[in-house]
Parts: C-alpha cells; sequence; structure tokens
C-alpha cells in the first residue's frame, strides 16, 4: 500500500485515495476545430507506461481535493506531489511531461486559446 | 471416570528452558487425552507422549509426522478447537499449548493408522506429475465431477460445522521509526540498539517466546549467560522502555509497498479461557520509516526415499525439541547430514540420552574438531556416505547406508542396515528472505553456504544475522546493531553505539556440500519416494519427469509438479527442488531462478483480515429519518445502493401485485405519499454557480429565474448519459441540486472533479447536502387539498406557486421548501424539511390526508408510476452507452451553448449512425402480457440460430390506470421503427410475446395532469 503526500493534509495511506489517471490531458476547446481521431487522443488514449508516470489523484475520503503525482510505475516510488494547475518541477517529472506525445497533439493545441495563426509559434516557445 | 493418566515418555528434562513442568495441562488429540506442560507447543506435547503419527500427507495418504520446530512445518498439520472454533490446517508446531486444547489429525478416513486412501501410495506409480493435467482432460464438461471427487480424496483439513465464527478479530493501524521483525540474537540486538535513540521501535517475535535459536542451543554464552537467559535479560530491559512495543506470538506476514507491514498477532489462541474482551487476533497494519529483519534461517531436508517417515526430523527440531521442552524425539538416533552444523545437534541429542548409532555425512572431509568430538562420545561415523532409504510403516525403524561417488551422484558400495526410531537430517540452512523477497528486495546465491540470501533491497530495509546469510552470532549481532545505528541515523536520531557483547560460541564452518538428491542405486523413479515438496506430495522423480517432460523454467515446473505450493510455499523445499531441476538441466541453481515470495509469510486467518467488518457492519445500511414509520406500517423494503428504501406496503395480505396496483391508482385517484429522502441533494453556492451548472448539464442555466427548478441531464465527455435530476436556482448564487439516489456520491465527485482540475477559475462551492434534508413527495389531485389541510402559509393557487417552481414557507409549522415539480405526472409537491423535521412532516401529511385517501407508495409504485409516463432512470434506461438523442431527449441539448460536458463528443461521426440503439415504447398485443426486463426483441421469431437482435427491454410494467402493460427498450435504430412489430421470445420456450413500436409516453401525454385538472 502506498503512502501518498497530500499537499494539503500530509502522509496518508494509499486507502485514503482514489487515483484518476493520467494527468496533464489539456481538454480540447470547443471553438477550435478538430477532427474526430483527433480528439479520440483526448477522449479516450490513456498511457500506460512503464517507469515514470504522472497522474492525478484525489484525497478521497479526506479533504477531497485533487493534485498531480510523478509515481515510477515499476518500483511504485512516488518522485513528487504538486498542485493541479501546476507542472512538475523534478528532473525526471519535467521529462515525463516533455516527453509525452500529447505535448505535440492537435488535442492539447486545441485546448489553448489562441488565434490559429500563431499557434505554431508560441508551441515552439514553450 | 478418572482421566487415564498417560505418561510423557520422552520428556527427560523437567526444567527445560521453555516449559514450566509444575503447570501440567492436559489436552486431546483424536479424542485420546495427553498431559503437556505450561510452554509447551502441541508438538513438543505430543513428541513428549511418544506421539509421532500426527496426518496423512496430501496425495499419497502417507503417514506423516512432526519433522520440523517453527513456522516451516509440513507435515503435521492439524485441526483444533470445537465447534464454531475449529481451525483447520494449523501447524503442531505453532499451536501453543493449553489447558484442555482438542485437536484432531486430517486428512484420514477411518482412522489415521488404518487409513483407506493409503492405496494411492501402492498405486502411486499411476500418480505422476501431471496426472490429473494428463488424466481429466476429456471430455472438458466432465472436469467438473472430477474436481469434486479429487478435491474429496486430496485435501488437508475441513472447517468447522458451524460457519459462524464466534470469535472477534481486531484492526490496528500504527506507525513506528523502526521495526524489527524477529526476536532472535540478532533482533533483540537490533531492537535495543534503535531503543537506546528514544526512536519508537516496534520489536514482533513469531513464538510465544524471545529468544529464537538461543532457546534451543546450549552451546552460545553471552556476557557469561546462557543465551537464552542473556534472551530474558535483553527483553525485559526492552519491556521497561516506554517507546518500545513488544509483540510476541505475531507473524509478520506482508511487507509491501512504502515500508508497510502487515503482522497477526494470535492474542487469545493460548488461553483456555478467552477473556470476552479481548479479540481472538489482530491484524496490525504498520507503517514504518526503517526496516530490520532478524528473521533467521531454517535447515533444509535433505532428499532420500523414505525421508517423509514420522521419525525423521531436522536436526535443528530435535534439538530444539530437547533444549526448549526437553523432550528426547528417540532413543536411537542416526544423523545424515551434509554440513558440520548438524554434528552439534546429534552431540546434544546423544548427551541427553538419544544413542547416535552413526552419524552419516556425504562429505569426507568434515572438520576435525566435530570428528574428534564424535570419537569421544563413542559415535560411529560414515563418511562420503548417505541414507539411501529409510523403512518403517507408520514410523522409521530402518535406514540403509552406502557410499556414495565423490560427486554424490552415484552409490559406491554396498548398504549396510542400521536399526533406528529417529533419523535427524540436515542440508543446510536457508535464511528466511521471505520478507525482503516480497517488499521486492532480490537475492543472490552464495557460493560458500549454498543458499539465497539478500543482496540489494527495493524499501528501506536491513536484513541482519541467519537471515542475512550470517549465521555466525558475533557477525549476526555485529550487523545488527550497526544496522540499527544506520536506521537511527537515516531518521535523523542518534544512539550511543551499543558494546557488542562478549560471545563465546562453537566455531562452526556454515558451508554444507551441494548435495540435491541421496541417490538409492536404481534407475530415476524406481524406489522409495524420496520427498522434495512434503506437504504436496513431490518427489524428486517427479521433478525429474517434468524436466523431461519439456518444462524447463522454474514457473512451469512449480506449476506442473506443484512444487512449493502447498500451503508452507515451499519453506523446506524450494532450494532442493531448484537444485534438482538444475542438476537435471545442466545448470548452476542461479541461472534457474528462484521463485518469488509472495505475501502471506503463512497461512492468515480470513478472520482476522476481515476483522469487524462483517454483518452489519460490512456496509452501512442507511435511513431515512421516517424508517421507524415504514417499518411499523409493515411495508418491505430495497435496497438501493447503501439505502435502505421503502418497496411497498401490502395491507391485509395483499401480494406484492395487489399492493403496488392499489398504490398506483391512489397516486392518480386521490393521492400517494412516497419517502423521497434518498435523493441525492448537492447544494451549490457562488458567484459562477450558474456559469458551472451551464458546463456540466446539457441544457441552458444562465436564465434560470430565482425560484425556479429545471430538469437536467449531465453527461460524461464522451456524450453519454451519468445522471439526471431536477435543479433549483434558490438565489442569483445559489442552486440547489438533486441526483439519482444511487448517484449522489459519484455526481459530486463529477462536479468537483471537474471544478478543480478543469475550470479552477470558477468560484463555487459545493456540498452534499442528502442527508440534511427529508423529503416527502406529495403527489395526485389531492396534493393541494392536502397541503392546504396540513396547513401553510404558501399560497398554493397556479399563479402564485406554478410548475417547476420553489417556494420557501411552514407546512403545519415546519419550515419547508417546497418543489412543485413532478415524477409521476400528477401534481406533485416535493416537500423539503430539515432530516429532524422528516418524521413530524411525514405523520402530519397522513393526518391531513386522511380524509382525502392519501396512500403511502413505496419505490415500486414509483416506477411504475414514471413508467406509464415514459420518464427514465438513469442506470435503468442507460447503461454509459446512451446518448440523450437515444433516449429522444435532444431538446434537452442546447445548440446555443459553446460548450457544455459532452457536447463535442455528440458531434462525432458515429453519434449520427442510424443503427444507434434508441429508446422506444411497447404496447404489447395481448395486453395482460407483461415483457420480462431484459427480454431481446427480433423481427422475425422463425428466423433460426443466430438469431438477430435488435435490442432489450429496459423497462416493464403492468399499469393498473392504464389497463394494459408499458414497457420501454433500446432497440437498434428503434425511433424510425414506429409501428413496427417485434418479438420477444422467451427462455421457457413459450410463445414470443408480440408488441408494437411506440413513443414512451404511455400516460396523459400532454400533461394535463400536472395542474391536477382531470
Amino acid at each position: 500500500m502506498l503512502e501518498i503526500n497530500c499537499p494539503y493534509c500530509g502522509l496518508r495511506d494509499e486507502e485514503e485515495f482514489a487515483c484518476g489517471g493520467e494527468a496533464h490531458i489539456a481538454r480540447p476547446l470547443v471553438d477550435n476545430p478538430i477532427s474526430d481521431k483527433d480528439f479520440a487522443d483526448y477522449l479516450f488514449y490513456r498511457d500506460n507506461p512503464k517507469g515514470v508516470f504522472l497522474e492525478r489523484w484525489r484525497h478521497s475520503a479526506g479533504c477531497r481535493r485533487w493534485f498531480n503525482v510523478v509515481r515510477d510505475t515499476v518500483s511504485h516510488h512516488i518522485l513528487e506531489v504538486y498542485p493541479i494547475d501546476t507542472k512538475p518541477s523534478t528532473k525526471a517529472g519535467r521529462a515525463a511531461y516533455q516527453a509525452s506525445w500529447r505535448r505535440q497533439s492537435p488535442a492539447e493545441a486545441a485546448a489553448r486559446k489562441v488565434p490559429q495563426k500563431t499557434r505554431k509559434t508560441s508551441i515552439s516557445k514553450r | 471416570m478418572a482421566r487415564k493418566k498417560t505418561m510423557q515418555t520422552n520428556r527427560n528434562n523437567q526444567q527445560a528452558v521453555s516449559i514450566d513442568s509444575h503447570a501440567p495441562i492436559s489436552f486431546t488429540f483424536d479424542g485420546r487425552t495427553y498431559q503437556g506442560c505450561k510452554g509447551d507447543t502441541l508438538a513438543s506435547a505430543l513428541l513428549a507422549n511418544n506421539v509421532h503419527l500426527t496426518g496423512r500427507s496430501f496425495k499419497y495418504h502417507r503417514p506423516r509426522g512432526i519433522m520440523a520446530a517453527g513456522a516451516e512445518e509440513p507435515n503435521a498439520l492439524v485441526g483444533v478447537g470445537v465447534g464454531g472454533r475449529v481451525e483447520p490446517n494449523v501447524k503442531a508446531t505453532q499451536i501453543e499449548l493449553y489447558d484442555g486444547l482438542v485437536a484432531v489429525s486430517q486428512n484420514r478416513f477411518p482412522s489415521l493408522k488404518l487409513d483407506i486412501g493409503e492405496i494411492n501410495s501402492v498405486f502411486s506409480r499411476f500418480f505422476p506429475a501431471g496426472f490429473y493435467y494428463k488424466t481429466f482432460m476429456w471430455p472438458a464438461s466432465f472436469w467438473m465431477r472430477y474436481e469434486h471427487i479429487i478435491r474429496r480424496a486430496a485435501g488437508l483439513g475441513k472447517v468447522g460445522d458451524t460457519h459462524e465464527d464466534p470469535d472477534r478479530y481486531e484492526k490496528r493501524h500504527a506507525h513506528f521509526d523502526i521495526v524489527v521483525v524477529g526476536g532472535g540474537l540478532s533482533g533483540l540486538s537490533a531492537a535495543l540498539q534503535a531503543a537506546n535513540s528514544g526512536q519508537r521501535v516496534l520489536l514482533s517475535e513469531d513464538q510465544h517466546q524471545w529468544g529464537g535459536w538461543l532457546r534451543s542451543c546450549d552451546d552460545i554464552i553471552i556476557d557469561d549467560m546462557a543465551g537464552h537467559e542473556w534472551a530474558d535479560k535483553t527483553i525485559a530491559q526492552l519491556a521497561e522502555m516506554d517507546n518500545v512495543t513488544l509483540l510476541p506470538r505475531t507473524t509478520c506476514f506482508g511487507y509491501g509497498d512504502h515500508n508497510f507491514l502487515t503482522l497477526a498477532e494470535r492474542v487469545t489462541d493460548h488461553l483456555a479461557e478467552k477473556p470476552a474482551h479481548l479479540p481472538r487476533m489482530r491484524l496490525w497494519k504498520v507503517r514504518a520509516r526503517r526496516v530490520i529483519l532478524a528473521t533467521g534461517a531454517i535447515e533444509r531436508p535433505l532428499v532420500f526415499a523414505g525421508n517423509d517417515l514420522p521419525g525423521v526430523m531436522l536436526a535443528s527440531a530435535a534439538q530444539t525439541y530437547l533444549n526448549q521442552y526437553g523432550v528426547l524425539a528417540g532413543r536411537r538416533g542416526i544423523l545424515t547430514t551434509n554440513n558440520d552444523a548438524a554434528w552439534h545437534s546429534a552431540f546434544a541429542l546423544h548427551k541427553a540420552g538419544c544413542l547416535i548409532t552413526a552419524i552419516v555425512d556425504t562429505r569426507t572431509n568434515p572438520a576435525p574438531a566435530v570428528l574428534k568430538q564424535a570419537a569421544s562420545l563413542g559415535i560411529q561415523t560414515r563418511l562420503g556416505a548417505g541414507i539411501i532409504a529409510a523403512h518403517g510403516r507408520l514410523h522409521v525403524a530402518r535406514v540403509e547406508i552406502a557410499s556414495l561417488t565423490k560427486t554424490g551422484d552415484a552409490l559406491a558400495g554396498e548398504a549396510e542396515h542400521f536399526d533406528c526410531d529417529l533419523v535427524l537430517m540436515s542440508g543446510g540452512m536457508n535464511p528466511v528472505v521471505h520478507l525482503h523477497s516480497q517488499s521486492r528486495g532480490k537475492l543472490k546465491w552464495d557460493e560458500r553456504t549454498h543458499c539465497f540470501r539478500p543482496s540489494t533491497t527495493h524499501e528501506d530495509e536491513q536484513c541482519v544475522g541467519a537471515c542475512n546469510g550470517s549465521f555466525e552470532p558475533e557477525r549476526g549481532v555485529k550487523e545488527a546493531i550497526a544496522a540499527a545505528l544506520k536506521a537511527v541515523k537515516a531518521n535523523g536520531g542518534a544512539a550511543d553505539a551499543l558494546n557488542l557483547p562478549d560471545i563465546v560460541a562453537t566455531k562452526i564452518n556454515w558451508a554444507p556440500m551441494p548435495i540435491w538428491q541421496i541417490p538409492n542405486g536404481l534407475p530415476a523413479g524406481q524406489g522409495g519416494k524420496a520427498f522434495v515438496d512434503f506437504q504436496n506430495d513431490v518427489t524428486a522423480s517427479d521433478i525429474q519427469l517434468a524436466v523431461r517432460e519439456g518444462y524447463h523454467s522454474v514457473e512451469h515446473v512449480k506449476r506442473y509438479t506443484t512444487t512449493g505450493m502447498a500451503t508452507d510455499q515451499g519453506k523446506t523445499s524450494n532450494i532442493n527442488a531448484l537444485g534438482i531441476l538444475a542438476r537435471e538441466r545442466n545448470a548452476e541453481i542461479p541461472a534457474v531462478g528462484t521463485t518469488t515470495f509472495r505475501m502471506p509469510y503463512t497461512p492468515t486467518s480470513i478472520g482476522m483480515i476481515a476483522g469487524r467488518d462483517i454483518g452489519g457492519l460490512f456496509d452501512p445500511v442507511r435511513t431515512t429519518p421516517m424508517d421507524k414509520w415504514h417499518r411499523e406500517a409493515g411495508a418491505k423494503f430495497e435496497h438501493v445502493g447503501q439505502w435502505r428504501r421503502a418497496w411497498y406496503y401490502p395491507q391485509n395480505g395483499e401480494s406484492m401485485e395487489q399492493a403496488v396496483s392499489r398504490e398506483v391508482r391512489a397516486a392518480r385517484q386521490t393521492a400517494g405519499l412516497l419517502d423521497a429522502s434518498t435523493l441525492g441533494k448537492i447544494d451549490i453556492k457562488g458567484p459562477d454557480a450558474a456559469e458551472f451548472l451551464n458546463r456540466i448539464y446539457t441544457n441552458s442555466w444562465l436564465k434560470l429565474g430565482v425560484g425556479k427548478c429545471r430538469y437536467g441531464l449531465m453527461c460524461k465527455d464522451d456524450g453519454m448519459v451519468m445522471d439526471d435530476g431536477v435543479t433549483t436556482r434558490l438565489a442569483e448564487d445559489h442552486f440547489h441540486m438533486t441526483t439519482t439516489t444511487g448517484g449522489a456520491a459519484g455526481v459530486l465527485d463529477w462536479l468537483e472533479e471537474w471544478l478543480q482540475t478543469e475550470w479552477p477559475e470558477l468560484k463555487v462551492y459545493l456540498t452534499s447536502v442528502t442527508e440534511q434534508w427529508a423529503v416527502a413527495t406529495l403527489s395526485g389531485p389531492a396534493a393541494k387539498e392536502i397541503l392546504n389541510a396540513a396547513g401553510t402559509d404558501i399560497n398554493l393557487n397556479d399563479e402564485g406557486f406554478g410548475f417547476m417552481s420553489m417556494r420557501e414557507g411552514y407546512i403545519s409549522g415546519l419550515p419547508a421548501r417546497i418543489y412543485r415539480i413532478s415524477f409521476t405526472g400528477e401534481l406533485s409537491y416535493e416537500i423539503n424539511v430539515p432530516a429532524r423535521y422528516g418524521m413530524a412532516l411525514w405523520t402530519t401529511l397522513m393526518r391531513a390526508g386522511k380524509n382525502f385517501g392519501i396512500t403511502p407508495y413505496g419505490t415500486e409504485a414509483m416506477h411504475v408510476l414514471r413508467g406509464e409516463k415514459g420518464f427514465i432512470i438513469v442506470g435503468q434506461e442507460t447503461d454509459g452507452t446512451v446518448t440523450p438523442h437515444d433516449l429522444a431527449m435532444s431538446w434537452i441539448v442546447s445548440d446555443k451553448k459553446s460548450d457544455f460536458i459532452g457536447k463535442r463528443a455528440l458531434a462525432r461521426h458515429s453519434m449520427k449512425a442510424g443503427d444507434r440503439k434508441q429508446l422506444v415504447g411497447l404496447k404489447t398485443k395481448d395486453p395482460k402480457k407483461v415483457i420480462p426486463e431484459g427480454a431481446h426483441a427480433t423481427l422475425d421469431p422463425n428466423q433460426p440460430p443466430p438469431v438477430e437482435m435488435l435490442g432489450h427491454v429496459t423497462s416493464s410494467y403492468f399499469s393498473p390506470n392504464l389497463g394494459h402493460s408499458v414497457a420501454m427498450a433500446l432497440l437498434r435504430g428503434g425511433h424510425a421503427r414506429m409501428g413496427q412489430t417485434v418479438y420477444f421470445p422467451m427462455l421457457d420456450s413459450s410463445p414470443p410475446i408480440e408488441a408494437t413500436i411506440t413513443d414512451t409516453s404511455f400516460y396523459d401525454p400532454k400533461g394535463e395532469r400536472l395542474n391536477g385538472k382531470l
């Protein structure tokens, strides 16, 4: 049983939490047109990597708050816990975030409120 | 009648370290009464009474006796207790004796000494490895029958006839800075060092007495004390310290992620009288910052023909019975070994009066010291030799000894015969690496001591002493103290290093000869059975056969032969099995691999794991504030999720059909009253509350007026319906949402998820208020009159209080929110009062409605009423694959809103497919026929199989108000099939039910009754 450091309550047993699956899946905005296929990347496709994984957890039997966790799915070591609207700060977490295929996916691009013309340049700047 | 006194003929030392001979106690085994001492285990007490035969083996029903003295015992499994307390398959070596203990042997019929199943042994050449797989293959459908017979013939103990466990079990969660598992020399040293830092320390020990091997040996002197005296002194010292928790009789059986340990504490098993305030067992769920494993080592048996006979015993076990319990396991013994350590066990027994007639060592070069000691004791030796067979019927009586070739794989001479009643065997030591392995620590093969020992760790854990392969006591203590200091420091503490105790112990060379099977001079598979796994009756030739048949991977061999798969998880068998497998494959043991140890270390009571979460506490039953009234009214109940809801109220012996029919008619003709308190209710507040709802629901919410109600449907982001309910605007920034009874918790979680993870910028608070409001739904033409009769300050006229609006006021003095909404299609008021007024509201309405024919109705009538109206129930008409459009509810999906959950998915290409399953109504040709829910529809009832299915019936009732049955179904392309005839084939081969496809509003399709006008 994992021991998870809730950012709001501290170390608690896994049985107090619920796992919410892969983190950082941006939801395409309705105003940005997107094909069914690209939308499926957001709606249906989930990663299940061997190694470092960024995932969402909820302290369901505690403060009910959501947060993100960097977990190694092989060792079960938790490398980092960070708030829901932030990005990982550990090296492993940042690398996993950058390496995700989602960063290049049209679904993620469609989640940004940017005019279509300038979208490409703004991605490369990040 | 006076008890017949039996003599403890084998008890030769009344002052042995673990017993109190002044406290004799009696117990029964297979109905016969015996005497034992306080401190005995069942095994030691049986041996004291010269009882060796304790059971029959799993497959061949061979006579078996006590082989070990601890958790590794594979043979001596017995049933303990009487009545509801019968527990099968308990190791006699782990049962602490108490007065009146009742134990029985297992897997024998009619008796232990005469067992007809033993015939399996005669036919054993027909029961090789994989016998069941090979024999019971055909026909496949017969497996169930075979299995039944096989399970009865092969097997261990049986649970008691009473299935009500009279005992209570507890769980305890705890945190410790340092947990030490194992209370032997190393564990005690580690605990003492750790405790000196002031950090919180837990020390657990499987046995009921502390000291481990220190209690069994007589050749370790620590600080001028006998080993067991040092253990007693150290434990007394630890017991004085406030920061130390000591748990004897506690098996650490699981080691999981993040240093999570599970321990089984046996609290009352050893007591003749079980105090009522104590649980039988306590499950400790421990989170440790650092763990030190000092779990010791287990001796290996040697594999030779007849090595399973009663009277053949591990050398260390015989020494334990002697020194701890003063029990001599035999009078005429022979040692067979491949190492020096076991010689000392033989010497101890010899000195105590068991004549060791020979020491047989597979090596030609034992240490000079042991040879010298054997000579001085007058014990003859056979070097480079082994016991090639042991003989006897119910007990070992004779062995054959022969010289072996240098490599030990063939005989080098004629066999000699020796009479004996005890064979001590030793094949070297196996560190108890189970917990280390469970925690995903790695193992490495030690080429010197020929055993697996810990290498790298995964969790924050250290192995010390014999479990680390450090069998020498001085080295174990040194490791233990160093490990404790390291753990203390890693926890941010400090402690002065303890002085190493002054240890005087016999110097022993712990390197055994690697020999995994003693040859018998016959071709493979012939001669007596040489057991590898005693509990599962797996022999050396079974493993050889498996390899010949092509099973090479250790995991395959294990499953094919079942070696190591018994309840002891191969504690005594795994290494010998690996050794034989490696030999057959001409490979090295580390290349063959090892198996992974999994929890539990020893079999663990399910009762303890369940703890208090049984019976009524297994899952809480939620009741409404009006529950008592329903019970007194004789209602029948149904469980909806955790809720207990009134189902119907039979009167004067009514059947369910009669009662529901009466309730349904009353709700349309006079008035019905439903307890709707279980509806999920969520209080939604904040400046962005309307915007939030607008994104959650498929329809528009921004312009809903204060005091107005609106029905809403919510989808998942895949466009499928997930819940529905009526939500009311209480104020500009304040809404009251209702959800389905079963969906309440899920909907709240759903809303929180979107609010926190997708739209954190929205200022909204969500609070569950399901339990805060009691709800009575008053429905029917007389509803308004009844409310007026009850007395209310609210103007109930349409102009003051229209459909889909809410008013606050008082009913008969009770503060109430009344929602004029309807799930029946009648004039209807959902009256919400604070939960504590629920009963008062209910009785007030019943009183006020008496003259108007008010009738309480339950959930069944509620279903029929909404079925008559064609209102959906999420979870009944929907199953997670149904969109609002499929439900013909496109009117509720806004195309003006920029976004809502599910909007993009509803625009997906596949959503427009014409053959989606769509909700329709059904009218049966025979109005009295009610189609069973779940029945499948087909266009052609005479089509030969496979019959093309259109879909299935989701709801189906007989409508007393309409006089015919009503049903809804999800049918492929259903909306385009209005007027078509479909057939529903029946399971009982009665003729298919014929029905016409209609729309779903069967009753009052124009909705005129909502205003109470008839």
